[in-house]
């Protein structure tokens, strides 16, 4: 196999593990804190709100947009330390 | 100034605004019209997405929904925005990677076959029709509350001013004139929001506000508050919710997932120029919506206490002037059921039959000056009622808020429905003009030729969806919701298991998508429709508890179970399909390996 091609699958494999912590925090926050857990979470309180009801309308949405941008930070460090952040023109106009 | 005065000047005003942007960002190429160039930055990308994103129904209908259900609302909240976390992780930056002009594109690629793009084709129809015409249809309301015009007449005015951008500038045209309607729908949302949380709570966020105290000095919560108050009148809490942990469990998840399958929302993806954008254009979508959903669920806790502390138990004559003027459009209607004249509101319908909405005596009044209604449902106790989108469009004069304020509601409305309406006709006419007749009918048109056809294809896109919206099926309403199950069951999974799973081949995929989709449509007519059946069936029939709008969930489950099995038994995919994989995995084909230096 090619280095590119090594490059590249390491590439991924790095990328599908960023995937899947995301995506556990995006299932906890909302599947989990806002509705399986909620009755639960609904003891304790957070000012005025049930923390179980503020996850479900508030809180896991305020997660969400968080989880997005770290993505964004995460794979823009990935991109550079694979060499993927060079844009294509720029390379073969070399 | 009168509120009709204002809603002239500022409707026109954004209207004039749109129309000026139409003519300025007019399409001169294919990849003009069906992917705005190319060229979008991730901000303006948002934005536009946003704008796509916030329908009619999010504007005018969501808070009002979240009022009437309490915590169960929060499948809309958690459902509409958490399929953007699936979009930016799972779908976007590959798609644009891909860099096609459409969601069947990628399909009829991946899947190196005809036959499911044809099936990606009538999928991405199917959705973006059904919604559509809800769209046409919030138009028309919109205006006929507030130009006090007739609906259908709204609609033609609707129709008009979506074809002369739609048409004229194409994907490029409808981007930059979501930007403008973004600005003017969450401001007109916001407004409202803030002054209403600063009366009620002495709290300016009203993200914040709804878990403040009251400002009586009582230093109850305002949540607490209107648990209180529901349970006094026979509701579940508030806080609390009624519907089963499995059903909501379900919708929320179809709802997430059919957000990440729409392909008016993917297709978005395709107008930003890197791989890198389209992520970082993903964030600024959910962003931005954040704000207006975030909002929507302490408009609804403001609103229903607003409501139950203004009319519960007041002498009819007492009441405030907006429940007149309400009654009037009727959106509000009171029975007198225990002749005491003072409202009292309960839980359970106050009327029966035609789907539970008062009947009015034509200009008839009773007793104490209310308008008479004939349908009245004696088994409960509840003399009050009120349309749900009520919470949204009174909530300014409820809230004793400046005219201008009230016409800028009905600004944002038209914003948010328009800004819906156009994304989705864009996709039907590209559908049409590009996979349709350039990629099977005929692959030898020319670019100007296919620029023609889309052109073409839109206006088509336009008559038809008004026509349904001046003429709505009586299915229509109740299908709506349901074309994020539609797209759950068909495109999510087809599109996740091209990127992530190489050995994905085209036997699978088409099984897939066409057993999803069928299992879907089956149960929806079953249980929604009720066209197998002499009555509907009632909802404890219903596998396992699972509502149709849960469903979509399980459809896409049956879809990914069907195309990995099916997968599994025939041949993979050749090579040159498995190398596209591989290319679409990394952002650019570029780097600094040895070779490059």
């Amino acid at each position: 196999m090619s280095e590119k091609q090594n490059r590249a699958k390491a590439y991924w494999k790095e990328n599908l593990k960023y995937l899947l912590v995301l995506l556990t925090i995006w299932f906890l926050v909302s599947y989990g804190a806002g509705i399986l857990f909620k009755d639960f979470l609904n003891e304790i309180r957070l000012g005025g709100f049930r923390l179980g009801f503020w996850f479900a309308q508030q809180g896991s949405i305020y997660v969400f947009v968080v989880l997005i941008f770290v993505y964004v930070r995460l794979m823009n460090k990935l991109d550079k330390k694979y060499g993927y952040d060079v844009d294509q023109e720029n390379v073969t106009t070399k | 100034m009168s509120v009709q005065v204002w809603t002239y000047i500022l409707v026109g005003l954004t209207f004039a605004l749109y129309i000026g942007i139409a003519i300025w960002s007019k399409a001169s190429s294919t990849k003009d019209f069906y992917v705005a160039g190319g060229g979008v930055s991730p901000l303006a990308n948002g934005m536009a997405t946003a704008a796509d994103w916030m329908s009619a129904a999010s504007f005018i209908s969501m808070a009002g929904i979240i009022a009437f259900a309490g915590y169960d609302g929060a499948v809309y909240l958690m459902g509409w925005t958490g399929g953007y976390v699936l979009l930016a992780l799972l779908l976007a930056p590959y798609l644009r990677k891909f860099g096609k002009f459409t969601v069947p594109d990628f399909i009829g690629d991946r899947y190196y076959s005809k036959t499911a793009r044809s099936v990606a084709v009538f999928c991405a129809l199917l959705v973006s029709f059904t919604y559509v015409a809800g769209q046409m249809r919030g138009v028309g309301i919109v205006f006929s509350r507030f130009l006090e015009v007739d609906i259908n007449t709204g609609v033609m005015i609707g129709m008009i001013i979506v074809l002369f951008y739609a048409v004229l500038g194409g994907m490029k045209g409808i981007t930059y004139t979501q930007v403008a309607q973004y600005c003017v729908l969450i401001f007109a949302f916001m407004v409202p929001a803030i002054f209403i949380s600063i009366q009620m709570t002495g709290n300016p966020i009203p993200q914040l506000g709804f878990g403040d105290t009251v400002v009586d000095g009582s230093g109850t919560y305002l949540l607490d508050k209107l648990d209180g108050l529901s349970t006094e009148l026979g509701f579940a809490a508030y806080t609390d919710g009624s519907k089963s942990i499995l059903d909501v469990f379900a919708i929320t998840l179809a709802l997430m997932v059919g957000t990440a399958g729409l392909p008016h929302v993917i297709v978005r993806f395709f107008t930003v120029k890197k791989v890198k954008d389209a992520r970082k254009s993903a964030g600024y979508a959910l962003l931005l919506i954040a704000i207006l959903y975030t909002t929507a669920p302490a408009v609804a806790v403001f609103a229903k206490t607003n409501l139950i502390e203004s009319v519960h138990n007041k002498n009819y004559e007492e009441l405030p002037a907006w429940f007149k003027n309400w009654e009037d459009t009727e959106l509000i209607g009171w029975i007198d059921k225990n002749k005491d004249g003072k409202v009292q509101y309960a839980n359970g319908h106050a009327v029966e039959g035609n789907k539970n909405k008062p009947v009015f005596d034509g200009e008839n009044r009773g007793e104490q000056g209310e308008r008479v209604i004939t349908n009245i449902n004696n088994a409960t106790t509840n003399e009050l009622f009120v349309d749900r989108d009520i919470m949204v469009l009174a909530n300014p004069e409820i809230a004793n808020l400046p005219n201008w304020v009230i016409a800028l509601v009905a600004a944002g409305g038209l914003a948010a429905a328009l800004s819906t309406a156009a994304g989705l006709l864009l996709v039907i006419s590209s559908s049409v003009s590009h996979d349709l007749i350039k990629k099977m009918i005929k692959p030898s048109i020319s670019e100007k030729g296919e620029l023609v056809a889309a052109r073409i294809s839109a206006v088509a896109a336009v008559c038809v969806a008004g026509y349904f919206g001046i003429n709505p099926p009586g299915f229509v309403a109740a299908v709506v919701a349901l074309a994020f199950g539609l797209a759950a069951a068909s495109f999510f999974p087809a599109i996740v298991l091209g990127i992530f799973y190489k050995r994905m081949n085209k036997e699978g995929a088409v099984a897939g998508m066409i057993i999803g989709i069928v299992s879907m449509l089956l149960y929806m007519i079953k249980y929604k429709l009720g066209w197998f059946d002499d009555t509907l069936p009632p909802s404890d029939e219903w596998w396992f508890g699972i509502s149709p709008e849960g469903f979509g969930a399980v459809a896409m489950i049956i879809n990914f179970i069907v195309s990995l099995v099916v997968c599994h038994l025939t041949s993979p995919p050749p090579k040159e399909v498995q190398d596209i994989v591989e290319d679409i995995r990394i952002p650019n084909n570029a780097g600094k390996g040895v070779e490059d230096h």
